[in-house]
């Protein structure tokens, strides 16, 4: 399998974003903000028709839409926080409708808009190596050093914000990292499913964890396997390489869903 | 004492909603143990958001030590309890993770915790008698020991002020109890200054140095003591 350039490529550029992804979602999750990247990823879709209107790199253009509509989201959430969903409702809508509008007047409906879609991992050239390598190194060293004030908030925002800590400025580089994180998994499993991978491992993890530094590094672990299994399953039985991540992490929740029900009863009695 | 929240003749108003609050001054001074009590409703968990800067008033003037509340730059000498629904037990965190979380503002976002920090922690969570539960996920404890955990939290920076929002609400008598001594302990040993909203007193009352009454405005601001007789049900509606 390693003999071909473009799997190695491909587990290269799918280790950084199996790392990334459930890092971020992480704190996502624990703010009760899963569906957060579906939204965002509708915004990158736009993005990416617009790179194509203009006739700019649609990674690019994808990762500024993506940041920018992140950080709408979280200030419309924090202006009315009794009302998140439906600011995300409204940049979700709004992305979709935008990108459609987009991709006709660019006549882009095509191959190249499915790979955004669907992934294309195996299409992974060294440049967007590159890009996910620095991007990714950036976004896991960001979550590193503001891991415990990101998890002050994510574990009681309010106290958080009496205290001082800046809630706000935290929150918008959250929103921010989700941002990035969404552009630069967009070639591993495509705009439809990136918000799986942020999700998936870190629901997976939180039943089998012993503590938040646990849920993490595990989250972040099953992503990583979910995404080198994935791709190990669509080379050799020839099937979609996003599709097939994301059901290797849908499988790790299940089973890590039964594991702990079943560890639990075995305590209880 | 100087002073360390104080309302001058504040009105709060929900967006687009009438009047939850009016006419209110209040001035709690370094040292004391003020409970704020009324009915669901009466505006006592506002005026606590507008003390602490969290809402800002639509009339009057709110300070927290000395400044405007909104603006306050000493706000890492505040512990603060948030009523329990909006807190995420269900977060896969123990009690020392917790209980570390409360120390992000004193030392800031970017600081790695020190020896001295651990100790903090260590010692928050033996104030509260959970040593033995320290290394445990919070969503395991009962409601009490979560209860207890929180408010290790809020101690872990050694606060000043200490603020309780609604603290009793959903625990049983004995973890009442229990916080009624863990607060009587705070106050008498350490000065803390504690700001207490409650719609149950039970145990706390006879610690608390004033009683203030809210429904609307402050209809009662003085020691439980000379509360009329037919008002001694604080969360009473004729309050």
């Amino acid at each position: 399998m390693f003999d071909s350039e473009f799997m190695r490529l491909a587990f290269a550029a799918g280790a950084i974003v199996g790392l990334l992804a459930p890092a971020v979602g992480f704190f996502l999750v624990q703010r009760r903000l899963s569906l957060i990247g579906d939204g965002i990823g509708h915004i990158a879709f736009a993005g990416v028709a617009l790179g194509y209107l203009i006739g700019v790199s649609p990674v690019l253009t994808a990762l500024i839409a993506s940041v920018a509509g992140a950080v709408l989201i979280e200030v419309l959430r924090a202006r009315r926080p009794e009302a998140a969903d439906q600011a995300l409702a409204l940049v979700f809508y709004t992305g979709i409708a935008a990108g459609v509008v987009l991709v006709s007047s660019a006549g882009a409906l095509d191959a190249n808009l499915f790979a955004f879609l669907f992934g294309s991992i195996l299409t992974v050239t060294h440049g967007d190596l590159a890009l996910v390598a620095v991007l990714g190194a950036a976004g896991l060293a960001l979550v590193a050093v503001l891991y415990r004030a990101f998890a002050a908030v994510a574990l009681d925002e309010e106290s958080a914000r009496v205290s001082g800590v800046p809630v706000g400025l935290l929150n918008v580089l959250l929103a921010g990292l989700a941002g990035v994180t969404i552009a630069v998994s967009m070639r591993v499993v495509g705009i439809l499913l990136i918000a799986a991978l942020m999700v998936l491992p870190v629901t997976a993890a939180s039943r089998v964890a012993w503590s938040l530094r646990s849920a993490l590094l595990l989250a972040m672990a099953i992503g990583d396997g979910s995404v080198c299994l994935g791709l190990t399953l669509s080379y050799y039985g020839d099937l979609a390489p996003g599709g097939a991540i994301v059901l290797v992490a849908a499988g790790a929740f299940a089973l890590a869903a039964v594991g702990s029900s079943a560890f639990a009863r075995a305590r209880t009695g | 004492m100087p002073l360390v929240v104080q309302l001058r003749d504040v009105a709060y108003a929900y967006p687009g909603g009438p009047p939850v609050l009016r006419d209110v001054d209040l001035a709690v001074e370094a040292g004391e143990f003020v409970a704020i009590a009324g009915p669901n409703g009466g505006g006592k968990t506002t005026l606590l958001r507008v003390a602490l800067g969290l809402e800002r008033p639509t009339h009057g003037t709110a300070l927290l030590f000395g400044e405007p509340a909104q603006h306050a730059t000493r706000r890492s000498r505040i512990g603060y309890l948030a009523q329990r629904a909006r807190l995420g037990v269900e977060a896969p965190v123990t009690v020392r993770e917790l209980v570390s979380a409360g120390l992000v503002a004193r030392r800031g976002v970017l600081a790695r915790p020190t020896a001295e920090d651990r100790a903090r922690v260590e010692d928050a969570i033996a104030r509260v008698d959970l040593t033995a539960q320290a290394s445990r996920m919070v969503s395991r404890l009962s409601g009490g020991q979560q209860q207890r955990a929180f408010v290790a939290k809020a101690l872990a920076a050694r606060p000043e002020l200490l603020v309780l929002d609604e603290p009793t609400a959903g625990v049983d008598v004995d973890a009442q109890e229990s916080l009624a001594r863990l607060l009587g302990e705070l106050h008498r040993d350490l000065g803390v200054t504690i700001l207490l909203v409650s719609h149950e007193f039970g145990a706390v009352e006879p610690l608390v140095d004033r009683l203030v009454l809210v429904r609307g405005s402050i209809v009662f601001d003085g020691s439980p003591g000379a509360l009329p007789p037919t008002w001694h049900d604080p969360s009473h509606a004729h309050v």
